[in-house]
């Protein structure tokens, strides 16, 4: 089908179309994907291949000085006279045998990667009143990871390492000169001013964000929760057990209020996001009209809730949806209600108002968003548009909409997963209630899967179902965003923009 | 970019006359049609009326505040207007040897100066980096963001707290314990910054390559000063967040009273603490948070102005 007959359909057939489209490539989507994967790891089993016969010749080529550095690294950055490599090497690989062998068993990285199938086997008892310690399954589990980090780092550096005496090897051979420990160090000030900058913020994000997470992936194989917990009890492995237990339905399992809250999430998602789109746009358009009158002072008034630190606002505005919150007892006393209006006690009402808040919360910002695309619209367009006689409406659909939607499409999809993850608006308004005996674990009919994983952390100290639900959250952000970014036309040429 | 920003009114609804010549005349001179005024009437109407929505809130909120503790009651009334103005709850708030607020407000306080420095440092270090330096990896080190980026926040939280728990940093250590949770990750919000840095021609850092300058210098001495609107952005969203964060606060302090945020704290007093005796209180620590936050935010506005409308179009 030509471009020109698409345009002759009418509006339903194209978006039939156009759905359509989406899922006949989704086989060849998921083909292509799989072949990747599939180069992926052929690409990888290369590259080790590579590496070890690279290995190999490296140590068959290589002068004493290169084949003593297999075992002590950076001897031979040493003795060819760069000994800020040599040292940097060197303080490594002590400070890797330090932690792998330490003297005290008990702390060493080998122990702790011994104990990592079981999590544990020796259990804390009580010797009279004086309380023995045995395995802290929590360490054990944490610090073992840490190990296999290090080890995957230890690997990489003695790799580097014997590559650094091929390199410099070859190097002299020709002729040239090896660079000094000042070159390096003015090097980082220029061509490898890159790790500069990363080092810190890398490091950051590693101990802090990556291992952390890595960590709790592996807690949701195990039975980590209020009753087995370090250091007075130990938890192990148990497999899929807690996938199972979030996910099916049977009576001891949370199957059926997860469905609940997920799919309450996917809505409050939905309308958090589109809801305050259009009527922030909206508002934009209105305020940016020709002949309305002070446009710095509205969009200054609207933007008030955005200064205002949001716990101050939505706890206030909570309080006065509360029943003998200032809305229920002012409309008593006019008159227009007997009782209070169930805000926060009916779960429907209680969902609505959270939307009807949030939209809010949420207008000022897509009236800023807004605001600023909207002036980039050529006026030109507009002016033409009035000559062939479109009408504000149809100006609004033809132009403005579709400029808006292309501009934004990728805000669009970051504002739905943090809406997914939007765990103040709910907590601070409402704290997932009302409750309700329908649901299980602590689930209120305005939870989201975020604070319902906050609750079971927090209350419940069930930290092996957390688990699973951030993985089962990333999951879902996951597949939202393949979709979308599959479905909307790959706008983001980075370097385009330089 | 910035710069057509500037123009203060470009239209975009415009009205349905089709006599475009007359469209071209400055506004003041054009007659008006009776159309137009009406629609004009209309959005002014729907304008204040959405002013009254958006405003009440915080003036019920100071109303409130001022209710005197003594004469009538802490607890959520049925009036809004207090019936005698007082300072008590001020008072209390300030004064009194059994409240924390200001002990929870210079926690908030200190976290949130260090945060403003440090993170701002981390995010323009890597925001930069990622965005006018091309090395191998770059890609690899985006993609693995944007993967961690789709984890909740809080998962890591539970692994934080038992680490940071070795270390001394919870509840009495609460403080550096949530200026090390805050700044750590934080390289990883870098998107608005590089979508900023992206826009500085590139030719800049090329003719300064070629007078001898090094990478370093590059940054400091040419694209530093350029980048003074995305440095006061996120100076500013490092310096608010703080002021903001429940959960990650409220789980590092747990417990312990005197290492509060004032989020956590304000909404003890609301939520879990008797709040029926402490809802102007409440009020009166709000409208103390709130007041200088918003001042300092609507003084900065324009650069937040500019910081998330160029990130919305970045994506």
């Amino acid at each position: 089908m030509t471009d020109l007959e698409y345009f002759k359909l009418s509006k339903p057939q194209k978006m039939l179309r156009d759905a359509g489209g989406f899922f006949a490539r989704l086989p060849k989507g998921i083909g292509t994907g799989v072949r990747k994967l599939g180069m992926l790891i052929v690409n990888i089993l290369k590259g080790i291949g590579a590496n070890l016969s690279d290995l190999v010749t490296t140590f068959k080529d290589g002068d004493w000085k290169t084949r003593l550095s297999y075992l002590i690294m950076g001897f031979g950055s040493f003795a060819r006279g760069q000994w800020g490599r040599g040292l940097l090497f060197f303080l490594f690989q002590t400070v890797f045998n330090l932690y792998m062998f330490f003297p005290n068993a008990s702390i060493s990285g080998c122990y702790y990667l011994g104990k990592l199938s079981t999590l544990g086997t020796i259990e804390t008892y009580k010797e009279g009143r004086r309380t023995v310690y045995g395995d802290n399954s929590f360490f054990i589990l944490l610090y073992g990871v840490l190990t296999l980090f290090f080890i995957a780092a230890f690997i990489y550096t003695w790799r580097v390492n014997v590559k650094q005496n091929r390199i410099s090897e070859q190097l002299l051979k020709s002729g040239h000169k090896l660079k000094t420990t000042k070159d390096d160090l003015d090097s980082l000030r220029d061509e490898q001013f890159h790790k500069t900058m990363l080092a810190l913020p890398t490091l950051g994000v590693t101990v802090f964000t990556i291992l952390p997470i890595l960590f709790m992936i592996l807690v949701a194989f195990t039975n980590f929760d209020a009753t087995h917990q370090p250091p007075s009890k130990l938890f192990t492995w148990v497999g899929w057990d807690n996938f199972r237990q979030l996910l099916s339905s049977d009576t001891a399992s949370y199957g059926d209020t997860f469905r609940h809250v997920l799919l309450w999430t996917l809505i409050w998602a939905f309308f958090a996001t589109f809801l305050n789109y259009f009527l922030g746009m909206l508002v934009a358009i209105m305020i940016n009209k020709k002949g309305i009158r002070l446009k710095k002072m509205w969009r200054t008034i609207l933007v008030m809730t955005i200064a205002i630190p949001q716990f101050v606002s939505l706890l206030y505005v909570s309080k006065m949806f509360a029943a003998d919150g200032l809305i229920n007892t002012y409309l008593m006393k006019w008159g227009w209600i007997s009782s209070p209006l169930p805000f926060w006690t009916d779960p429907t009402w209680a969902r609505v108002t959270i939307i009807v808040i949030n939209v809010w919360i949420g207008i000022p910002y897509l009236m800023l968003i807004a605001t600023g695309i909207l002036m980039n619209i050529p006026a030109d367009l507009y002016e033409s548009a009035r000559i062939d006689g479109a009408n504000a409406f149809q100006m609004y659909k033809k132009i403005t909409l579709p400029y808006m939607l292309f501009v934004t499409g990728p805000y669009l999809l970051t504002s739905f997963t943090g809406n997914i993850n939007n765990f103040n608006v709910i907590y601070l308004l409402s704290q997932g209630k009302p409750l309700s005996l329908q649901l299980s674990g602590n689930a209120g009919h305005t939870d989201l899967l975020i604070t319902w994983l906050y609750k079971m952390t927090v209350n419940d100290t069930n930290y092996k179902l957390a688990a699973v639900m951030g993985i089962l959250v990333f999951v879902v952000t996951a597949v939202i965003n393949l979709i979308v970014y599959n479905m909307i036309p790959s706008v983001k040429n980075e370097e385009d923009f330089q | 970019m910035s710069e057509k920003k500037q123009i203060p009114e470009v239209d975009i609804v415009v009205d349905q006359e089709a006599g475009v010549i007359r469209e071209v005349k400055p506004e003041h001179l054009r007659s008006k049609s009776g159309h137009e005024r009406r629609v004009n009437t209309s959005v002014y109407v729907i304008l204040v009326l959405m002013s009254v929505i958006w405003l009440a809130p915080f003036v019920f909120l100071v109303f409130q505040s001022f209710r005197s503790y003594a004469t009538e009651s802490g607890a959520m009334v049925a009036y809004l207007l207090p019936k005698q103005w007082s300072l008590d709850n001020y008072r209390w708030l300030l004064t009194d040897p059994s409240s924390k607020f200001l002990r929870w407000y210079g926690n908030t306080l200190i976290v949130a100066a260090f945060c403003a420095v440090l993170q701002t440092f981390m995010v323009l270090s890597v925001s930069y980096t990622l965005s006018r330096l091309r090395f191998r990896g770059r890609k690899l080190i985006m993609n693995v963001v944007l993967v961690l980026g789709m984890f909740p926040g809080f998962l890591t939280m539970i692994t934080l707290y038992f680490l940071l728990k070795q270390l001394g940093l919870t509840q009495q250590g609460a403080v550096p314990g949530m200026i090390l949770i805050y700044v750590a990750s934080s390289g990883m919000g870098y998107y608005i910054s590089k979508g900023f840095f992206d826009t500085i021609p590139k030719s800049l850092d090329e003719s300064a390559r070629i007078d001898g300058a090094t990478r370093a210098q590059v940054f400091r001495m040419i694209i530093m000063p350029l980048a003074k609107p995305i440095v006061i952005y996120t100076i500013l969203m490092a310096f608010m967040a703080p002021w903001g964060d429940y959960v990650f606060a409220s789980y590092i302090a747990f417990g312990s009273e005197p290492n509060y945020n004032v989020a956590v704290g304000l909404y003890q007093w609301v939520n879990v603490a008797d709040y029926q005796g402490f809802f102007t209180r409440f009020c009166a620590g709000g409208v103390l948070v709130a007041v200088p936050i918003t001042i300092l935010f609507l003084a900065l506005q324009k650069y937040y102005v500019e910081g998330v409308t160029g990130g919305a179009v970045k994506g």
